[in-house]
């Protein structure tokens, strides 16, 4: 098991170092000048001249990019081109916001889109199950804006029940952020369900095919005991891996959703910073969205061996 | 030429599942027929079929737009500013006093030629990558795969976001986005595919009768790997569409004026409250539109798949 742990874990580090490239590499392709994008228009020569100095613009390409990297790792983010302000204490209270609401999401979607699936899987074909696929099927490709507008409109403006805006403050605790987070959190989790609810389905029937169920079967085991003790078992192995792959749609989600809700989260700094042609500050905030990505995927690699014996062993 | 057919027929039959598209350019009957028997399997389908016609409704619009469409995309009626639907504007106007039917029919060529476009550009490189590392390996093979991990490891719109931030937001940075994310993808497939083939008997015998790289990249291994490659074009097409209308709502994609749906939802927003129509008929051709497409590509996958 150590041993696997430790593969995985190099794993993960060479793809966050090539994934940091990725971005290094992306975000020079800036066109124009850095320098005159932070100074403006007006700016003499003289004064652009000192800042590539001081920015270490004129280093070779691989210089640059292992000063940044190391800075990063050390916690030196730098400070952002449009609010003047250091990187890091602006991203991580973001990022603190963004972990809120997707643990509002997954509370809520995981254990639903899991149940629905299995009475979707067990009905085969059945009227239920045909229910089920029709509704994930439409929702699943919806755009999250428009899921979310839709929402926006019937429990806000209609019913009253909930504030269409979520800018919550710094300051404002989980309890108080809740009602804030049920809007966003309803629109990711129509998306989320419709996504895991089809795939624990495919499980569950595929289970059922194998032969061990029909011995259970045939040796006159009660069908509650197959399909818990089981069918159940086996089947949601796989549904583990289908939450760490939509933890990748949950950041794209949730940054068109935090959009939509006016949410301040990673999100909609990144939104911000692209609008603001702000590099620095889109650079950290991919990288720790990437991190933060990379880290499930770890996570959902190491619940799989625990619950599959065959991988960590394989 | 008599030998070769013959190689080739013959090679065909022994592997039995390869399909025998190479016939659709010297025998355009067969092409025909081959064609009406994948309409027909399609529409077999409620799903399927409901996912055509509301494609083929978006691809009239797309097409003839601005013969149906009664106003111009940016014509202004000041005195019909934020009027709701009647008969002479169907879907109402928005704030500018803008038609807001015309600019979603108007908007239709916008999104599919986008989407469309980005997406045929990515499928031919991806194609080409995918065909020619598949069957050649090597370092060649290996760099461009490592290259290709790095850029996917990021979720998609992610990496969408990161490229538009340095490209600056512009229809042409939409277009070039979808090529740069979608190329390596499309690439993978290909290139899985062709590995599967590769080492078969009719790969083998035309390089045998010394067959130039070309023409057993294009004329041999391509026709067996379009059914995977036509799943995987369509799957792109649907989320291509998805993307282009997220990056328009989020602003960082095409730009006012366009009559982007996206676009027009977020223009729309700041007066839901006062000129609903103008946000929801667009949100609707959206919704319409991606759940179309996407029940279209799930009818072709099962075709394809029920075919082989």
């Amino acid at each position: 098991m150590l041993k696997y742990l430790l593969r995985r874990l190099g794993f993960l580090i060479l793809t966050l170092l090539i994934t940091s490239m990725v971005i290094f590499i992306v975000t020079q392709f800036l066109p124009g000048d850095v320098a005159r994008v932070i100074l403006g228009r007006e700016a003499g020569e003289a004064a652009l001249e000192a800042l590539r100095e001081e920015l270490g613009l004129k280093d070779p390409l691989p210089v640059q990019y292992t000063r940044w990297l190391v800075n990063f790792i050390r916690g030196d983010w730098g400070k952002s081109y449009s609010t003047k302000t250091e990187i890091r204490p602006l991203v991580l209270g973001r990022l603190r916001n963004s972990l809120m609401l997707a643990a509002v999401i997954l509370v809520i979607s995981v254990p639903l889109a899991i149940l629905l699936g299995v009475i979707a899987g067990l009905n085969e074909n059945k009227f239920v199950d045909n229910v089920i696929s029709i509704a994930s099927l439409a929702v699943v490709g919806l755009p999250e804006f428009v899921t979310g507008l839709v929402l926006i409109q019937i429990f806000s403006f209609r019913l009253k029940l909930f504030p269409a805006n979520s800018s919550i403050r710094p300051t404002t605790s989980f309890i108080e952020a809740l009602p804030m987070l049920i809007l966003p959190a309803m629109t990711a989790t129509l998306v989320l369900l419709a996504y895991i609810a089809r795939l624990t389905r495919a499980g569950v029937i595929e289970e059922l095919k194998q032969q061990y169920v029909r011995t259970a079967d045939l040796k006159g085991l009660p069908r509650r005991t197959v399909i818990f003790k089981h069918v159940l078992r086996n089947a949601l192995i796989p549904t583990i891996t289908v939450v760490a792959i939509s933890m990748g749609w949950l950041i794209s989600g949730l940054i068109v959703i935090e959009n939509v809700f006016n949410y301040p989260g990673l999100g909609r700094l990144m939104v911000f910073a692209i609008d603001r042609r702000d590099l620095p500050l889109l650079q950290a905030v991919t990288m720790v969205a990437v991190l933060g990505f990379a880290l499930s995927n770890l996570v959902a690699d190491i619940l799989y061996a625990i619950l599959d014996p065959r991988i960590r062993l394989g | 030429m008599g030998f070769e057919a013959e190689l080739r027929h013959s090679g065909g039959s022994v592997e039995g599942d390869r399909p025998s598209t190479l016939a659709t350019s010297s025998h355009p009957v067969t092409g025909w027929r081959k064609a009406s028997y994948f309409l027909r399997a399609l529409l077999a389908k409620p799903a399927s079929a409901l996912g055509f016609i509301i494609f083929t409704l978006f691809l009239l619009l797309a097409l003839f737009g601005p013969l149906i469409a009664p106003y111009g995309v940016n014509e202004q009626i000041a005195a019909d500013a934020g009027q709701p639907p009647s008969a002479k504007h169907w879907f109402g106007t928005d704030n500018l006093g803008r038609d807001v039917f015309s600019r979603v029919v108007l908007g239709a060529r916008e999104i599919l030629g986008l989407a469309g476009l980005g997406t045929a550009i990515a499928v031919f490189f991806g194609t080409t990558i995918g065909l020619a590392t598949g069957y050649l390996g090597g370092w060649f093979d290996e760099i461009l795969m490592r290259i290709f991990d790095g850029l996917l490891a990021m979720p998609l719109l992610l990496l969408a976001l990161l490229l538009l931030g340095t490209l600056g937001p512009s229809k042409n940075s939409v277009l070039l986005v979808i090529i740069i994310v979608y190329t390596p993808i499309v690439s993978r497939v290909v290139r899985s595919a062709v590995l599967s083939v590769r080492q078969r008997g009719f790969i083998e015998a035309a390089r045998l009768r010394g067959e130039h790289m070309p023409y057993i990249l294009f004329r041999e291994i391509l026709p067996s790997v379009l059914p995977a490659l036509a799943v995987e074009a369509a799957l792109r097409f649907s989320y291509a569409i998805f993307l282009v209308a997220s990056l328009g709502f989020l602003g960082v994609g095409v730009q006012p004026p366009s009559p982007d749906w996206g676009l027009m939802v977020r223009e729309a927003r700041n007066n839901v409250n006062q000129i609903p129509w103008a946000m929801y008929y667009p949100a609707a051709a959206i919704a319409l539109i991606v759940i179309g497409v996407n029940l279209l590509a799930d009818g072709i996958k099962r075709v394809l798949l029920e075919s082989q």
